[in-house]
């Protein structure tokens, strides 16, 4: 199983023409700086039945160009050129109440973002309702149970009980299914879907492309699967549309565009891609200091264990245990990496090892000294040699901060140095982080994400830190700028012998950096070992799920063969 | 929800035992007192005896120890008596009680009045997809809350009154009388229920499901109306509860400028008498009121947004 379900798109189909045929399509924002022309003339054509992967890094128009399908644009941007021909008809000119009878009944989307795509205040199977009574699918009387089918049909367990809830009591798993129960509510002939599961996890990523293939298959519904993961384009698609910069830069067969990729830019994106990359064997990052047996470790943590209390009322159990008697250790100069879904209690446990919450229970030794219970100046001073560098370098820096006062915060708080020493110290630090000087006075919100995780990472290095923990650095960063920072992590800890701490829910990314693993679930670590021996030879069942989950299976696996293609089950 | 409910009230009893407290101290610590006033407005107190105000002052309780009076005072208010007006003699309850029914219906209809146009205000601007509407819509609320109730009271009256004779320019008669004070009362107060809740609405445009929404096929007045709008409208209700005591503020120049009997005229006079008793039965019903009306929004809450849950409760939902 490798979760990879490919379809043949039925031969009649594919010489009748394309069922979307984009053309010269150009759109551009109105900006305080200016005209930005996000999309410049794109050319894309999308068969019925056919999955069609437009892949592209942030910036690079794809979302802007999958969301001018619908005509669902922002206020302050226009479609200045182009024709969308979607059967028979030019959504460019169509008006705003023509456009309604083709949104939701003959287009579906799938939003980026389950968190926040769903009305907070309306119970699930309403919103699922209201496509159906917009179109006149379906009667007052009959919508509500018809909701419920859809739901069941999206793969909702217990679909009558999740029609009456909230979306704040779902899953993001369950919420992506809910906006997939709308998408497919009136059988629409395309799904456009936006990163449709980039804010999930791997293996429920995985499982809700499986599904969502498996449906659209069943409705022989078109989908235009926007992502930036080559390895997501790689397993499901049949034809990938590579954007750069407002253009498309490739078309082609997936399995042409990833095998030969013929522009330089593609080529690119498949070295950097780490789903892709983690079938090259790659040298692991250097060991970690030489008789490390013998030193002490940096970091010790004994049957930790954090409770938090529950709502009243809210079953049986007072308490949710988070972190479930974790032991781990953290050598000098070591990566450790801390893998697992979200839930499982890993950053939880990087809090409790940062003391930035008190454990319930268990012991955390800090270079020989027992730091569980440390107050006050104490725990000031551990704060110095532990650092944290955050998932999201758009909120982790004060947007009013310059990058200089950004960078010596943690120099001011411990009153380290008058103001030119820690300007000069600034200036030092930006250029490990391979910064130019000029950033000081630039604000976060000038820079851009990776440039921003890169002051992070600054920030945290400030004091001289022995301990650094990584929550998710990467996560929220484009692949190429991935590899970047990745690469830079590794060089800091080469050049300081600074220890990390990496907390991720992405194999790939860990495999690049990390020199031991430890897989959590549900507050428990089920597996530690080596990075090598973790990818090979996976000991844990979860641990092998996890890893199955990786997407790009099937570049890697070198291609789709009759044996590995599952049939599509129902 | 009902230890919800309990907490909630015994806050409440703190806040007006606070109230009542701090004004107490406060005017106990005022240079004059109801007595010195009454025997002769101002500093030229020759020609009044000493020793008759020595004797209304004993009467009164004003020259007992301060702790002495409050204590006394505190336990006849537990009681529902706030003791008699310096001025009228009248009990402060019967006062209040008289002048309420006026003020209530002033206020209730300004208030009425502030949301049905602040909010249709901001749902227009926000509806409306030409920018130079919206704009200028836009544009009329902090105009509003800049201009001073007295003078938008006092132009109404110019214009509705004495040019176009279509209202009373003051008392209390009728329906017609209550026009332009209640109009004056709710610009203020609408200016501000507009501002905050295009606000909202406008951020919640922007939330990503409204493009489900919208990619659903749902039309924009479908979208405001039935997505947006309940979504936008917490922080407007918070902002509701505050300007009650706003209104209540308000009231008293209002019924003022428009010669009202009400609630703000006996507040006005009592202050301007420095009637004690009365200024102190009016802080305290104006602490009650505010308390019992962002009580009111609290429990309203979780039955807009069903992400609110009260205090670890269950939901306390209308279903």
């Amino acid at each position: 199983m490798t979760g990879t379900e490919t379809r043949t798109v039925p031969e009649q189909t594919r010489d009748d023409g394309a069922l979307l045929e984009v053309r010269g399509l150009s759109v551009s924002y109105r900006t305080r700086t200016g005209l930005l022309e996000a999309v410049r003339d794109v050319d894309l054509d999308v068969r019925a039945g056919e999955i069609v992967a437009l892949v592209g890094e942030s910036g690079s128009g794809k979302s802007t160009t999958a969301h001018a399908v619908t005509r669902l644009l922002a206020d302050n941007a226009s479609v200045d050129a182009g024709r969308i021909v979607f059967g028979g008809r030019d959504l460019a000119t169509l008006s705003e109440r023509e456009l309604r009878t083709v949104r939701g009944a003959q287009i579906g989307l799938v939003p980026q973002d389950p968190a926040v795509s769903l009305n907070p205040v309306k119970r699930v199977g309403e919103q699922v309702a209201e496509v159906l009574r917009l179109h006149g699918l379906a009667t007052r009387r009959t919508a509500p149970p018809a909701a419920v089918e859809l739901l069941g049909r999206a793969g909702l367990p217990d679909p009558a009980t999740r029609a009456r809830q909230y979306p704040h009591e779902l899953s993001g798993g369950m919420r992506q299914r809910a906006l997939i129960a709308i998408a497919i509510a009136a059988g629409p002939k395309l799904i456009v879907a936006d990163e449709p599961t980039s804010a999930l996890d791997v293996t429920v990523q995985r499982r809700i492309l499986d599904h969502l293939q498996h449906l659209t298959g069943e409705l022989g519904s078109a989908v235009l699967l926007v992502t930036h993961d080559l390895g997501v384009a790689a397993d499901r698609a049949d034809r990938v549309v590579v954007m750069s910069r407002g253009r498309v830069v490739e078309t082609g067969p997936a399995r042409r565009v990833l095998d030969d990729p013929r522009d330089a830019y593609t080529r690119r994106l498949l070295r950097s891609a780490p789903s892709l990359a983690a079938a090259e064997p790659r040298t692991p990052p250097a060991a970690p200091v030489p008789g490390d047996g013998a030193a002490a470790p940096l970091v010790e943590v004994e049957h930790l264990v954090k409770e938090f209390p529950l709502p009243h009322g809210s079953g049986s159990a007072r308490t949710v245990r988070a972190v479930d008697d974790v032991d781990l250790t953290v050598h000098r100069g070591e990566t450790l990496a801390l893998v697992g879904e979200s839930g499982s209690g890993k950053s939880t446990t990087a809090r409790l090892v940062l003391r930035l919450v008190p454990p319930t229970s268990g012991r955390i030794v800090f270079d020989g000294e027992d730091v569980t219970a440390l107050r006050g100046e104490k725990l000031r001073r551990l704060r110095r040699r532990a650092q944290l560098v955050y998932q999201n370098p758009y909120a982790s820096l004060d947007p009013r901060f310059t990058i200089g006062e950004v960078v010596t915060e943690p120099l001011r708080a411990f009153r380290i140095g008058d103001r030119a020493s820690r300007t000069a110290r600034a200036r030092e630090l930006l250029d490990r982080v391979a910064l130019p000087a000029a950033t000081l006075d630039r604000r976060p919100a000038e820079l851009s994400g990776g440039q921003r995780q890169r002051v992070a990472i600054a920030r945290a290095l400030a004091l001289g830190p022995d301990l650094v923990v990584c929550d998710e650095p990467v996560s929220a960063l484009d692949v190429s700028v991935q590899a970047q920072v990745l690469e830079l992590l590794a060089e800091l800890q080469a050049a300081t012998g600074v220890a990390y701490l990496f907390i991720s829910h992405d194999l790939a990314v860990v495999r690049r950096i990390a020199h031991r693993v430890a897989v959590m679930r549900a507050g428990r670590i089920v597996e530690t070992g080596a990075t090598g021996r973790i990818f090979d030879d996976p000991a844990h069942p979860y641990t092998r799920e996890l890893l199955a989950a990786i997407p790009g299976g099937r570049v890697r696996a070198g291609g789709p063969t009759g044996s590995e293609r599952p049939e599509e089950r129902t | 929800m009902r230890r919800y409910v309990l907490r909630r009230l015994a806050q409440a009893a703190g806040v007006l035992w606070a109230a009542y407290t701090v004004s107490f101290l406060v005017l106990n610590r005022l240079p004059s007192d109801p007595v010195t006033a009454m025997a002769g407005v101002g500093a030229d107190q020759a020609g009044v005896d000493p020793a008759q105000v020595a004797r209304l002052r004993a009467e009164y309780g004003f020259d007992r120890p301060v702790l002495a009076q409050y204590a006394d005072y505190l336990g006849r208010a537990l009681r529902g008596d706030f003791g008699d007006s310096v001025a009228t003699g009248r009990s402060v309850t019967s006062t209040i009680g008289d002048a309420l029914p006026q003020t209530l219906l002033l206020a209730g209809t300004a208030m009425l009045l502030a949301v049905a146009a602040g909010g249709g205000l901001a749902l227009a601007a926000t509806y409306t997809s030409r920018r130079w509407l919206r704009q200028a819509l836009l544009s009329l609320p902090p105009l509003g809350v800049s201009v001073p109730a007295f003078w938008a009271g006092l132009m109404l009256v110019e214009v509705f009154s004495f040019r176009l004779r279509l209202f009373p320019a003051f008392g209390n008669e009728g329906l017609r009388g209550l026009v332009l004070p209640a109009l004056t009362l709710a610009i203020p107060t609408g200016a501000i229920i507009a501002q905050v809740l295009a606000k909202s609405l406008l951020t919640a445009l922007d939330e990503p499901y409204v493009a489900t929404a919208r990619a659903k096929g749902a039309g924009r007045a479908r979208i405001h109306l039935r997505h947006v709008l309940r979504n936008a409208s917490l922080p407007a209700l918070a902002v509701i509860g505050v300007l009650v005591g706003q209104l209540m503020a308000n009231s008293v120049v209002v019924e003022t400028v428009f010669s009202r009997n009400g609630l703000g005229r006996v507040t006005a006079s009592a202050v301007s008498t420095q009637d004690l008793p009365v200024v102190q039965g009016v802080v305290v019903f104006g602490a009650f009121v505010f308390v019992t009306a962002n009580l009111a929004v609290d429990l309203v809450y979780p039955l807009l947004d069903p992400r609110i849950v009260v205090a670890g409760d269950r939901r306390w939902s209308l279903a």
